[in-house]
Order: structure tokens, then sequence, then C-alpha cells
């Protein structure tokens, strides 16, 4: 109290406000991963496979046990072996870039509608019903139409891909030019803002954080898409989901059970990607930096 | 009819900072018989009569729900009269929210240099005149700054940087430090009052405290609640710059007292 009857306000001496700096604040706390925190999912990992070997061993009679191989197998006979292990991985990278493809697709496609759908009310209730029934139509449904139109390759895989990670992105995006503060509106308001500069200075970037909620999710599901599409469109090189199939019907478990591994770790990797790029996007001024 | 006369003669008075006729004419804002109602059937402001002449600090203080913030979206024409008219300066003022609304995806800069770059100004002025805006509230070094890691106070420096770098001739001032901590509150007061000394703009700035109303203003007009209208007007005759330990004055006690009890009155 006393610096306040001392400060003359006639005396323009600039106050910081709080004596901590500022600066000090500019890197978040950073989540340093300890030895002890790696016990945990190291623990579930022994764990999983423990139960594994129990499945194959205990619970399958050996003449029904390529059902389940054990662990060690699928490792020596895929894994370690280049013949079995560079066909799976060829048909990854395919699968990859029809995941890509399509995933681009989607984002591009998903943020244009929302943005068409936030212009203006009647778009909006004339566009989102269509954008439900595309989330809620079974794609098996629809598979034998696609395949018709756009052929038995490549384009019907990635055809797949939009479709299944289409909504998430008009969603997201949807919701997040829609949640823009009013104040902040207003602000624009005073100063005459166009459309257009409105759209770019306010909207999308404060939908930025719920952009990328959906990219997360449409990443993991063009993963799925384009998995999927490799099953039923099997022209031209074979994707993962082909050689899935493939090894289903030849009986060859050891393959399957890598070829799952594989994809179910790509669908990770993909995730955990978009998560990356999400921190290093907005992260700095966003709130969700602060979560774990 | 008596209150209404009461008003002008007051209003008449409390422009008179330099006692001249065309002053009081020549106001930066004018409200005139101004009725505000919303389509939910809610009458927030009627009759309302106003005058801030240029370079008149103007407080607003009255109870909750009396429509004070409407007077300002009134003035910034954010939103239209239902009834009467408003004069206002709308190219050029200066707005103050409640809360800082600032873009946390900007820098403290380029959060001061939005109006300005939504107005097409030339890149190399907006700068200027931001870092002279940043200089003016006291935030000079903070450029880079994002406004998550400023303190609140900080952040409602930025939001005043923000209005005043539009040099606008009329500042409408919502409950700006209403968030605020007392100690962070009474200075950021200190510094605004130093910032009006400084540039000399005209200023409408609503507030539920009197002591703040008084320190501030150069007049003080009381609201009544629903519907909102103004029912008394003081002068407050200390000249600016003021001195913080103005607020220990005796005559700053009893202006203080006086739009008290006129509050009182109103809100019954």
């Amino acid at each position: 109290m006393s610096a306040d009857i001392t400060t003359r306000a006639d005396v323009a001496v600039p106050v910081a406000d709080p004596p901590s700096k500022a600066g000090s604040a500019t890197t978040a706390p950073r989540r340093r991963i300890r030895p002890a925190a790696l016990l945990t999912p190291l623990g579930s990992l022994a764990a999983a496979v423990g139960v594994w070997y129990a499945v194959t061993y205990l619970l399958l009679s050996p003449a029904r046990r390529f059902l389940v191989p054990p662990p060690d197998q699928v490792l020596t006979v895929s894994f370690l072996d280049w013949s079995h292990l560079q066909p799976m991985l060829q048909a990854l990278w395919l699968t990859a870039q029809v995941a890509l493809v399509g995933l681009l697709i989607a984002s591009a496609l998903g943020v244009t509608v929302a943005v068409l759908m936030s212009r203006a009310r009647w778009l909006e209730r004339s566009l989102y019903p269509y954008a439900v029934i595309l989330q809620t139509v079974p794609i098996l449904a629809i598979v034998p139409l696609i395949g018709l139109w756009f052929g038995f390759g490549f384009t019907s895989r990635v055809v797949v891909c939009v479709l299944i990670a289409l909504f998430p992105m008009i969603a997201n995006t949807l919701f997040g030019i829609q949640s823009v503060d009013h104040t902040h509106h207003d602000l624009f308001t005073l100063q005459r803002a166009s459309r257009w500069s409105r759209l770019r200075k306010l909207e999308l970037p404060a939908a930025l954080p719920s952009i990328f909620t959906g990219l997360r999710t449409s990443s993991g599901l063009s993963v799925i898409g384009a998995i999927v599409g490799d099953m039923f469109f099997k022209q031209g090189e074979p994707g993962i989901g082909t050689l899935l199939d493939v090894y289903r019907s030849r009986l060859q478990s050891e393959d399957l059970f890598a070829a799952i591994i594989l994809a179910s770790l790509f669908g990770v990797a993909v995730f955990a990607l978009f998560t990356l790029v999400a921190r290093l996007a907005v992260g700095s001024w966003h709130a969700s930096a602060d979560r774990p | 009819m008596f209150m209404l006369s009461t008003f002008l003669t007051v209003a008449l008075k409390g422009a008179d900072v330099p006692t001249t006729a065309e002053k009081t004419l020549d106001a930066t804002l004018r409200f005139e018989g101004v009725d505000k109602h919303f389509t939910d059937g809610t009458t927030a402001l009627t009759g309302v009569e106003l005058r801030v002449a240029p370079g008149e600090f103007v407080a607003v203080v009255g109870p909750s729900g009396c429509g004070k913030s409407t007077l300002l979206r009134l003035a910034s024409g954010l939103d239209a009269a239902t009834g009467g008219t408003v004069h206002a300066p709308v190219d050029s003022v200066g707005y103050v929210f409640q809360d800082p609304t600032l873009l946390p995806w900007r820098t403290v800069l380029a959060n001061v240099e939005l109006p300005a770059e939504l107005a097409g100004t030339a890149k190399a002025e907006r700068r200027e005149r931001a870092l002279e805006a940043l200089r003016l509230v006291g935030l000079e070094g903070f450029e880079k700054q994002l406004p998550r890691q400023l303190s609140g106070g900080m952040r409602m420096r930025v939001s005043l940087a923000r209005a005043l770098m539009t040099r606008p001739s009329l500042f409408l001032l919502d409950e700006p430090f209403g968030a605020l901590d007392e100690m962070t509150r009474l200075r950021m007061q200190e510094e605004l009052q130093r910032i009006y000394a400084e540039t000399g703009f005209a200023a409408l700035f609503i507030t539920h405290s009197v002591t703040e109303a008084v320190f501030l203003a150069s007049r003080i007009v009381v609201m009544s609640a629903r519907p909102g209208r103004v029912t008394a007007s003081f002068d407050v005759p200390f000249p600016h710059p003021r001195p913080a330990e103005l607020r220990y004055d005796p005559e700053f006690g009893r202006i203080a007292g006086e739009v008290s009890a006129a509050l009182r009155g109103g809100s019954q």
C-alpha cells in the first residue's frame, strides 16, 4: 500500500506488474520422462506377452496352435526373415501413401466445407445432414459402388480413406469457428474488418486447436480407411490390408500377426506424429500445451 | 420534468471545464433521448441524455443491469439505438472491453498492431505507432511475449495500448479493471489517468467502483437500474494529472459520499 502512496502519478515510470520477469515463463515446463515412468508401460507389455504365451500353450491344443502362434515364432518367422518382412514393409509404404493422400484430401475438403457452413446458416442446415450420413453410413455398404465408379485400385482406396476421415475434419473445424469469442468478433467489427480478414486473422487461427483435434482423429481413421481399402480394391501393388487377406487365406498366421502388429504400430506412429505437429503449431499459445 | 431540467443544468455545468458555450455544443459524444429495447422485450435504456465534451473524462456508475455496457455498444456503433439519437465519432473510437480480449496466438506487438492492420495502415507506420502505444502503457521490452505469458494487469495494459494506437478521439472503457486484484487495480487507475493527462482523449468509463470513478473522472454520471436512465451528474474538480494520495483527500471522500448516496437513491 505504501508503494502506491509514494508513487506520484505524474512521474511516468512504467511499472511492470509483478516483479517476476515474464521472460522466465517463456519455456513451458517440459515433461521429462523419468526411468520409473517407463517401468509401468514396459511392465504391461511384458504382461501382455505373458498372456499371449499362456493362450498359445495353455489354452490351445497343439493342433490348433497355429491360430495364435507364440510371440517368438512371430519374431523369427516374420520379423527377422527379410524375405517375409520386405513385402510387408513395401505394402505398408503403399498403404501409408494411400492414407496420406486420403488425409490431405479429407483435410482440405473438410476445412473448406466447414468454412462454407460457417458463412451461412442455411448452408450449414443443408450440408450438415449429409456430413452426418457420411459418418454413419457403413463404409462396407458403399464399397461396391466405389469400386464401380472409381475402379479397383489406388483411387478407390483413397476414396474410402476420404469418406472415413472427412467428418471429424468438418465437425471440429466448424466447432472451432463457431466457438470464437464474441468480444473478439466485436473487436473486428469495430475496425470494420472484411469477411476475408475476419476469416483469415480471427476465425481460422482461433479454430486451429480444434482443427488439429480433428486432424488427429482423422489421421487414425485414414489409416483404417487405407487398410480397409486395400482389402477390397486389390488391383495394382498390394497394400498391407491386401497382405492381411492373403495371409489369412493361406493360414500364414505368423505373417498375419506380424502384419497386424506393423499396421497397428503405423497407426500409433501417425497419431503420435499429428499430436506432435499440433503441439508445435498451437502449443505455444493454446492451453492444450499444458496437458500432459 | 424536474429531473430533466436538473440534469440539463448539471450537464451544462459539467461540460464547462473551460467555460465556453461552443464547447458544450461541440460534444465528442452526444446521446439525445436514447432508448434501447431488446427483441426479448427488455428495456435496457430509456431517455438517456449524455454528453462527453472533447477531452472530458466521464465515468458512469450504476448498479448491475442498468445498461451501462449497452451505453458503450451504442456509442461505438456495435449496436443501434431503438429510439433517440446517438452522435458519436464511430470512426475514431478506442474500445477497451471488460476482458483484455487479446488474440492468444499473436504476440503483444502483433495484438497492439491489429486495429491498424485491419484498417490497412502501412506496416512501418503501424509498427511505430504500436511501439509508441506500448511505451505509453509501460510495456517496453514485452513486444515478443504471448498473452498467456503475461499477468492479468499486463494483459489489460496491452488492451489499453491496442485501443490507444488508433489515436481515438473517444475512449470507451467497459469496467476494464473489474477483474483485477485491488493492488493492480489501483496501479492501473494511476496509469490510465497519467495516459489521459498525456494524450487528452475524451473518455466514457463504465465502472462499479465509486472511488475509481472519482479518482479518474472529470465528471461522474449516475444511472439507475431497469430501465437504465441517467439520474444524477457530479463534477469532480481536481485537475489532471492526479497524485495517488488524492484518494485520501477529504474533498475526494466528500464527492465519493455524494455519488454513493445518489447511487443508493437511484437503486431504490
